[in-house]
This record gives C-alpha cells, structure tokens and sequence, in this order.
C-alpha cells in the first residue's frame, strides 16, 4: 500500500480520524503539561494544603482556579492528571523499546538460525506468556520492592516498571518476527545477499527487519496500551509510582478512598482520562489492523 | 501410546516450571528479610546468634540449603508466616475457597455471555446488534479492571446503595472445612461486583475470540457442505460450525487463567475480598517472606495443573488433533 492510498483510507474513516485526534490531544497536554498545565504538582511552593479537596469549578464551593478541583494535598486535579499522563506515556512507551529490543533481537535469531537457538528461545517465551505478563510483573516487583526497602524503591520505580513490563512481554515481539523471518528467509533477495558474503547480522538488520515492520508496526500500538494498562495496574496496587512523582495509575490509587466520602473528583477525572487514552490507542491499533493487514480479517 | 508420551513430557515440563519457580522462592527466602531477626528479635547477643544460626542451618553450603528448601516443600512445609504465627501453606489454603468461588463466578458469567453473544456476532456481522456488541467490547477491553471494579463501588454501593462494596458477608461451612458464599443470600450479594469486575476484563475477548473463530469456520467446506446436505440452519450453526469453535477457545482460555489469578490480586484489592491475592498483597506489605513464596508457588502450581488439564481437555474435543508434544 502506498503512502497516498494509506492517508485516503484514513481520511475516509471518521473513527479513526476522531481516535488519531483524541491521542494526538491527549499526548499534547502531557508533553506540553510544564508549560501549559496551570500548576506545578512537583513544587511544594505552589501547593496550598489549604486548598485540599476542592470540588471542581461546576460545583458548588468550587474555585475557577481548579478546573477539575483539587485532591487531598491541595494539588490541582488537572495539573496532577497532566502530568501523570506524561509518566504513564513515558512508562509505555519505554517499556515497549525494551519489548522491542528483546523481541525483535530473539526473533530475528530464532527465526533466521532456527534449531536449537529456534526451540529454546520459543519454549521460553511460551512458558513465560502462559504465567501471564501482570502475575510476572506483580511478583518481580513485589521482590525489588521488599528487597530494596520503600524509600529507595520509590526513586528506581519509573526505571523498574520499564523493565519489568518491558522484560514481561517481548515473545508479543519475537513470535510475530520470528514468523515473518521465516517467511522472508525464503525469498531471493535474502539468498542473493548471502552469496555476496554479507554477514548474517548485516543480512537478518538491513535485509529482513525492515520487510517485517508493518505487523510491528501494528503489534506496537496495542502493546503501547497495554504497557500502559500495565503501569497503571501495578501503580494502582501500591508497587508502582510513589504518590509524589504520580501516574495515572497512582493517581486513581491515591483518590479511591475519597469516593466513599463524596469526593468522585480525584479519583474519577485520572481514571476517565486513562480510558480514553488507552481507547484512542486501541481505535487506532485496530484500525491499522484492519488497513496494512487485511488477511488477518477476512470476514468483513 | 502417544497419551503417555504426552503425559511423561507434559510432568517433565511441569517439573522444570516448578523447580524454576521454586530456585525464585529460594532466592527471596535467603535474600529477603533475617528469619532469625523475625524469630528472636534484637535483644540476643551475636554469639548467641551464631549458635542459632548454626542450629537453623542458615550457615549450610548453598547446596544444602536448596535442597532442604526442596525437601520441606515437596512435604507442604512452606515456612511459618511472620504475621500469623501459622504454617504458611495453612494460611494460603484457608484462602483459597474465596479466590476460587470468585474465579469460578466469574468463569460462569465470561462463558453464559460470551458464547451467545460471540455467535450472535459472527452469524449477523452486520446488523446493529453485532456493531453494539463490538463497539462494547472494544470499550470493555479499555477500561482497566480496577477501574470497573471502582465504578460497580462508586455506582451501586455508594450512589444508589444497593450492594456491599468489600468483604465477602456470610459464608457457610461446608461439612469438609470448605467456607461458600454461594449458600447464602448475602454471601451472593457481595460476590455480585467482585464477580463482574473480573468477567469485564475477559468477556470482551472471548466475545472478539468466539466471532473470529465461528466466522472462519463458518466458511469451512465441511459447514458448506452440511448446508449442501439441506440441514437445519440452527444444527449446521450449532453442532458443526460451533464446536469446532470451542477449540482455540479452550486454548485461549488456558492461557488467560494465568492473568485471570492475576486480576484476583486487583478486583481481591479494590474489594478487600479475603482471598489469596488481597493476603499476598498485605504479605508483600509487611515483608512476610513465608507468604509471599508459599504464594508464589501455590499459584505457580496452580498455572501448571490448569494448563495440563487445558490441554488434555483439548484432546478430549478433538480426537483427531494430535497431541502437543508428543513426537509424531
């Protein structure tokens, strides 16, 4: 499909341009969130515990100040929701680097010597997807986590996550490359590179890798999701983001006690934005499915 | 012949995952908290604490060690929890039934559901029942687990009142020790949200799994020529095209009870259901070593024997598949 076709499709296809708009606002408002967002939630000067748990400006008692009120130490619920969505994107967008470079790197091996290197490689990552990427990553950071001790946990949390979900997930990568070398390997171009002595690794990185980018491509936008679902997931169980550098996850951790006493702000505002930013990507994911990749979706 | 081969590879591959999961028990267990500090506190001298230690074995090659680690878990002894002052293993198995009626009403809603409205899907792609069903799912599957389970709470528990948002209420004890919450009216009520929360997360696959699958099958030459022979639209739906659906849907199915024990630990937290993700999360807490490996291994077992009986069952189904792993 060329380029041109691709961006006709796409213009064509209400959802996928409201899913590609609604993701292009949200990451704006994170990337942007220093600038833009009307309070810092890392600086204690700017933080009033005097204004804790203010309602949002609609509300009766709320201020203009805080669009989406405050929670429980007087940061502005906007301000914290900006920039918590900055570290789940950070957190997801890194782990899936980290599943990326793994997958890609086993897949390409397993796919391009096969045999032994081929089994193995494969056995492991069936055995490590049927324990299920979260069970991995609640245990793995269960284990750093009483073995380095609250405080110290809290400073390497953003760099555990990244490897955690980033270690949890990489056979997604490697079963979907090691399928598509198998295919590649076949083919002349590959045979004609070998007899002109080209190294393997030159060979398996400049020949074959970039034929197989558009399943990547695909499968990158859902793990993205799901990294991100992730996060917030072991966040939200405490083993995640402290709740002075928050994420979404902690975020919504931090403000679930508060909707038995009426306070639904804190809580709901980070968990309706963590939908529709897990939505707009999974939209887009499928869309793209459906675009570069019709054999997989024959019936429509 | 090729069912025993099955078998012996099958506990081989069974062995190996467990004597992995137990090397990481092993590993939290020496590196993880001073059991002596837990037993005696700080007020023993250090001489006393080297005959101690001495006496504990933890001054044992690695070796010897591993292998009584081994030997105690094989014959159930896990260690005694900090916290309780109990067996670990006693601790973790009391909390079993609540994690398994949880796991199980869920598995009864995820399958009653899914399976008519996954056929549904397939068999009418294009009306707008199939496109509601679809759009649902795609949201289903972007709404976090957590999140379900803090709505259902925010919803029916704080807003209109109408169920209990923690804690599993009555149960009643079964003659062999086991306590349900299935006998009794509040038991149920307080497994309603639990229960729903943990299906949310699987339903909106399964229906996107049984569709994709029903719709291939349905353009097998084997549905085509059952229409051919004049059969009943409801028999060619039923008994040819769906149960051959069923199959990856087994294997699916295998698979995701891994994340489904995951999910406990989350809809377990958000309900402070007592099982045995809600006690391995406080275990984790207070760094109660004991717990956390007795949970890890107990669950890691669990994993092996479910997926065994997956596919056992799958060959149960399917008497033409050959068995995975068995060598042609």
């Amino acid at each position: 499909m060329t380029r041109r076709e691709f961006s006709a499709r796409f213009f064509r296809d209400p959802g996928a341009i409201f899913a590609a708009l609604l993701l292009l606002t949200l990451v704006m408002l994170a990337v942007l969130a220093p600038f833009i967002a009307p309070q810092n939630p890392y600086d204690p000067m700017q933080i009033d515990i005097m204004n804790s748990e203010l309602p949002p400006y609609w509300e009766p008692g709320g201020e203009e100040q805080f669009v989406f009120g405050t929670d429980a130490q007087g940061r502005g619920v906007l301000s914290t929701v900006m920039y918590g969505m900055g570290i789940s994107l950070m957190i997801g967008v890194g782990a899936v680097m980290v599943q990326a470079f793994l997958g890609i790197t086993f897949g390409l091996l397993a796919g391009y010597y096969g045999g032994w290197i081929d089994s193995f490689l494969m056995r492991l990552a069936d055995i490590q997807l049927s324990l299920s990427t979260l069970m991995v990553a609640i245990i793995a950071l269960a284990i750093f986590q009483a073995a380095f001790g609250p405080g110290t946990y809290e400073s390497l949390a953003l760099y555990m996550l990244i490897l955690v979900i980033g270690i949890a997930e990489w056979p997604q990568y490697a079963r979907t490359v090691r399928a598509n070398v198998l295919v590649e390997k076949k083919k002349e171009y590959v045979d004609a590179a070998r007899l002109t002595g080209m190294p393997a690794r030159r060979i398996m990185l400049r020949h074959i890798l970039p034929n197989t980018m558009t399943p990547l491509l695909v499968i990158s936008t859902i793990q993205v999701a799901n990294a991100i679902v992730s996060e917030a997931a072991l966040s939200f169980l405490g083993l995640g983001m402290p709740v002075n550098r928050p994420s979404l996850g902690s975020l919504i951790r931090s403000g679930f006690e508060f909707i038995f006493s009426g306070q639904w702000w804190i809580t709901t505002i980070p968990a309706i934005v963590l939908v529709l930013l897990i939505l707009s990507i999974n939209l887009l994911g499928d869309w793209l499915r459906d675009t570069l990749n019709p054999k997989l979706y024959k019936g429509h | 012949m090729h069912l025993l081969a099955f078998l012996i590879r099958r506990l081989f591959q069974a062995i190996i995952v467990m004597l992995v999961i137990s090397i990481i028990g092993f590993s939290i267990q020496s590196n993880l908290g001073d059991p002596l500090r837990e037993l005696v506190g700080q007020s023993v001298s250090e001489a006393e604490r080297e005959v101690l230690r001495d006496q504990m074995g933890l001054n044992d090659p690695f070796f010897t060690q591993f292998a009584r680690f081994i030997g105690n878990a094989v014959q159930g002894d896990l260690g005694t929890s900090y916290f309780f002052k109990k067996p670990a293993l006693e601790v973790i198995l009391d909390k079993f039934p609540a994690t398994f009626e949880l796991v199980l009403a869920a598995t009864i809603m995820i399958f009653t559901l899914s399976v008519p409205a996954g056929i549904y899907a397939a068999l009418h792609p294009k009306s707008w029942g199939a496109r509601l069903i679809m759009s649902a799912s795609i949201v289903g599957i972007s709404v976090p687990v957590f999140l379900t389970a803090i709505f259902l709470i925010a919803i029916f528990s704080v807003n209109l009142g109408w169920l209990p948002s923690f804690g599993r209420g009555d149960t009643v004890e079964m003659p062999w020790g086991w306590e349900t919450g299935f006998l009794s009216l509040d038991g149920l009520s307080h497994l309603i949200l639990p229960a729903i929360s943990l299906a949310s997360i699987m339903l909106p696959l399964f229906i996107r799994l049984i569709r994709a699958e029903m719709m291939e099958t349905m353009r097998t030459e084997y549905v085509r020529f059952a229409w051919a022979k004049g059969l009943h639209s409801k028999r060619v739906w039923l008994t040819h095209a769906f149960r051959n659906t069923l199959l990856p849907v087994i294997t699916v199915g295998g698979v995701q009870i891994g994340t489904l024990i995951a999910y406990t630990i989350l809809t377990e937290t958000v309900f402070q259901w007592p099982g045995m993700g809600f006690l391995f999360l406080e275990a984790i807490n207070r760094v109660d070593t004991p717990l956390i490996i007795a949970y890890i291994i107990i669950v890691g077992l669990i994993f092996v024997v479910v997926n065994t009986i997956v596919d056992l069952i799958y060959t149960l189904v399917n008497p033409m598949m050959k068995l995975p792993g068995a060598a042609a």
